[in-house]
């Protein structure tokens, strides 16, 4: 979906964890889904702090 | 046709000859008869109609008391009673075409009867009432006149008689978003080879699908201090309370969802769901947490990686949106998000 958000003119996008689960992944056991949720969270952050 | 058809036309203070930008704060005024470029409207109109009156105002007067002009005008020409109303052509002012468009939506909806507006396709006033009237394509020259008064009488007649409309292309009117079913004197296959030859070809073709029309949006400046940062959590992926009591559609939404996170720190999968048709619902509905953060967001917000987590999440079913329904409901979401005070979104979309 990131050609997509970027068409459109949404230029800070991120790969999500997938398109049931953007921000999870349920192949993980809870404690490394929950620390990969966090990872893209702070990705995410640290993209609204980039010029683009 | 015994009957002529009775026809009233409109006209800003340029074109009903009262005067340039001088006079553009004078009142609504209807007269007998034609002014001005209904002479060539009546030619248009032949033995078929007469122009029976003409409704002109200033166009700065019209923009600054639309509602009480509108009435003004529709009284005194309801007294002539006319079959059709033809406004402008306006060719590329905006507040002559938007007036137009205006009158002629106003008309069509009190008098019943066919109105006809022209202007450029890029008039502002094109894009605010295509949908509701016909607009003929005038284009932006006023050296056009003749022509662009031919095609709208022509297409007035037409609507009055209750002849069929045909396609925006043939008919020189601008696309109104209908769609129609028709025959085609070759199965789609075919046609989408033809054209296909034709590109190759190099010779033109018209695509059957108009493809939207996307506005492009300027990306806010980036986020100097997350520390100090309001973040709020919004998506497409129909994150609803247990029981969806806002009822947002599961697809092709007209409306979102607001809903409140004071004090949740985490997403309850026995009080929230995702309402969705576009994709299997079930792995977020295990943990809504996969769909929006609220656990991960809650911790930082703990350890002050950044300075505040909107207190609301805010939630559409973004599944075959209309574009601009889905550019209405964005709009809605960014203004009240701005009232309240957020300095950065995270998105998530399914």
């Amino acid at each position: 979906m990131i050609p997509v958000a970027k068409e459109v003119g949404s230029l800070r996008a991120i790969a999500s964890g997938g398109i049931v689960s953007p921000t999870g992944n349920p192949d993980l056991p809870p404690e490394k889904e929950k620390e990969f949720r966090r990872e893209l969270i702070l990705k995410a952050l640290k993209t609204l702090q980039e010029e683009v | 046709m015994t009957n002529k058809i009775r026809v009233g036309h409109y006209l800003n203070q340029f074109f009903a000859q009262i005067g340039g930008e001088d006079k553009a704060d004078v009142g609504p005024e209807v007269r007998d008869g034609l002014i001005g470029p209904g002479r060539a409207l009546q030619q248009a109109l032949g033995e078929s109609g007469e122009v029976v009156a003409t409704a002109f105002c200033g166009d700065n007067y019209f923009a600054e008391q639309q509602e009480h002009t509108i009435d003004e005008l529709i009284r005194r020409m309801a007294v002539y009673k006319p079959d059709l109303f033809i406004a402008g052509p306006a060719f590329e002012s905006g507040r002559y075409g938007s007036a137009c468009g205006a009158i002629c939506d106003a008309v069509q909806r009190r008098l019943k009867i066919a109105v006809v507006a022209g202007m450029d396709e890029d008039n502002v006033g094109a894009d605010l009432y295509r949908k509701r009237i016909y607009i003929v394509n005038s284009g932006p020259s006023i050296a056009r006149m003749t022509p662009a008064l031919q095609r709208m009488a022509a297409l007035g007649i037409k609507l009055v008689r209750r002849e069929s409309i045909g396609k925006p292309q043939d008919e020189g009117y601008l696309p109104r978003g209908i769609k129609r079913n028709g025959f085609a004197a070759k199965p789609p296959a075919e046609r989408a080879v033809d054209m296909l030859l034709a590109k190759l070809r190099g010779e033109p073709f018209h695509s059957e699908i108009a493809a939207p029309k996307f506005a492009g949006s300027k990306p806010a400046a980036p986020l100097r201090d997350l520390k100090s940062a309001v973040i709020a959590l919004v998506t497409d992926g129909g994150l609803v309370p247990e029981g969806n009591p806002d009822k947002i559609e599961p697809g092709r939404p007209t409306r979102f969802t607001t809903i409140p996170i004071s004090g949740v720190t985490s997403l309850d999968p026995s009080k929230y769901d995702a309402v969705h048709s576009g994709y299997d619902t079930a792995i977020a509905n295990r943990d809504p947490n996969r769909l929006v953060p609220l656990d991960a967001m809650r911790e930082l917000e703990r350890e002050g990686a950044i300075g505040k987590l909107h207190e609301f999440v805010h939630s559409t079913g973004g599944a075959h949106a209309a574009v601009e329904n889905a550019t209405r409901i964005g709009k809605d979401i960014a203004s009240q998000l701005k009232i309240a005070g957020v300095t950065g979104v995270i998105l998530t979309s399914t």
